[in-house]
């Protein structure tokens, strides 16, 4: 099968850089998020529309970047 | 020793065209190990990183009876050449080589941009789960010169005779955070390994995913200092980061004395009395 409407775009969520993939294989919409720096896939949503597997994959990475602390350098 | 060994690269290209060659396997390693069933090369197996390529008992890289085992069921014997790519340009699949030079397989390559390449092209996928004729497999005795151990991380910090290259990101590096964003802390400090250069993974990649070419990363590394006169030791949390630059500075810059810490930042980060540096 060929991957169709395959898209990657780089967005800020809960001010971390992260990249947004999807793309549509048979039936089911795929969409990974990964930080930009370093570059790590860390949340993934399925569904039958687009916005259906983002908004699934976006709600995950929402919350795991909310727990990710900084501290003073 | 020659300069470049491109031959352990592989385009997409050759991929597409001898995916299914007999004596050939393609092996997917990702971080997220969903990846595989969204899709993979059409004849691939898919390897588990969080539990077929490394000891589930004791932190330990695979165990050579595992390890034999899952390439005997992947159907690969003594003599397949291995093609291994990956999500994050290649992080698990350098693990996956890194581990299996340590065990002394002769033919492992990299497919070059991994999966994020193979799907910015709108290549084949597949969702199947592919099951292999077994083969019989025997690894060679571990070759220990391709790891480093804390004891070797310590010393080279002593004496500085490695060069530490820290390839984690700026932030990691300066402890303003203690895993990437998104990921769970595994450390109880952050900084990094005194002396060590800040010399991050991405820099070795172009933005389609592949490696960057022989004069790019000489200059990248000699930049840092890094010109393989003395050994290098590479490290960045868990080990799977820094194979991708143990990879690139042994077989893309041909440096003869390069080691992987796998160890890594949860080792060293958790270390009771470790010295620290931010």
């Amino acid at each position: 099968m060929k991957p169709e409407g395959y898209s990657r775009r780089q967005t800020e969520l809960g001010g971390w850089a992260v990249t947004i993939e999807t793309y549509k294989l048979g039936d089911v919409y795929h969409c990974t998020i990964a930080n930009v720096d370093p570059g790590a896939r860390f949340a993934r949503g399925d569904g039958p529309t687009k916005d259906v597997a983002e908004s699934a994959a976006i709600e995950k990475a929402t919350r795991y970047l909310a727990q990710t602390r900084k501290f003073p350098v | 020793m020659p300069a470049t060994m491109p031959n352990v690269l592989v385009t997409t290209e050759w991929v597409a065209e001898h995916a299914t060659d007999a004596g050939v396997r393609i092996v997917e390693v990702d971080v997220d190990t969903t990846a595989f069933d969204q899709g993979h090369v059409p004849g691939a197996a898919g390897w588990n990183w969080t539990t077929e390529l490394c000891d589930t008992l004791v932190r330990d890289i695979v165990p050579a009876n595992k390890l034999e085992s899952l390439l005997g069921k992947s159907g690969i014997d003594n003599h397949t050449s291995i093609v291994l790519y990956g999500d994050n340009n290649n992080w698990f699949a350098c693990w996956a080589f890194w581990q299996l030079k340590i065990y002394g397989h002769d033919d492992v390559r990299i497919m070059d941009g991994g999966r994020k390449k193979w799907l910015a092209e709108t290549r084949d996928l597949s969702t199947d789960k592919p099951a292999f004729p077994e083969k019989s497999y025997k690894t060679k005795a571990p070759d220990l010169s391709l790891r480093a151990f804390l004891p070797d991380a310590q010393q080279a910090m002593k004496s500085h005779g490695a060069s530490l290259v820290d390839v984690r990101s700026p932030q990691e590096f300066t402890g303003e955070i203690l895993a990437p964003p998104g990921l769970p802390e595994t450390c109880q400090r952050g900084g990094h390994i005194p002396g060590a250069k800040s010399i991050p993974w991405g820099k070795n990649c172009n933005d389609d995913g592949t490696f960057k070419g022989y004069e790019d990363l000489k200059a990248l590394y000699a930049a840092q200092g890094v010109t393989g006169e003395k050994p290098v030791i590479a490290y960045c949390r868990i080990g799977e980061r820094s194979s991708l630059t143990w990879f690139a500075l042994k077989y893309l810059l041909g440096f003869d004395n390069v080691r992987n810490y796998d160890g890594s930042w949860t080792e060293w980060g958790n270390l009771v009395g470790a010295p620290v540096e931010k």
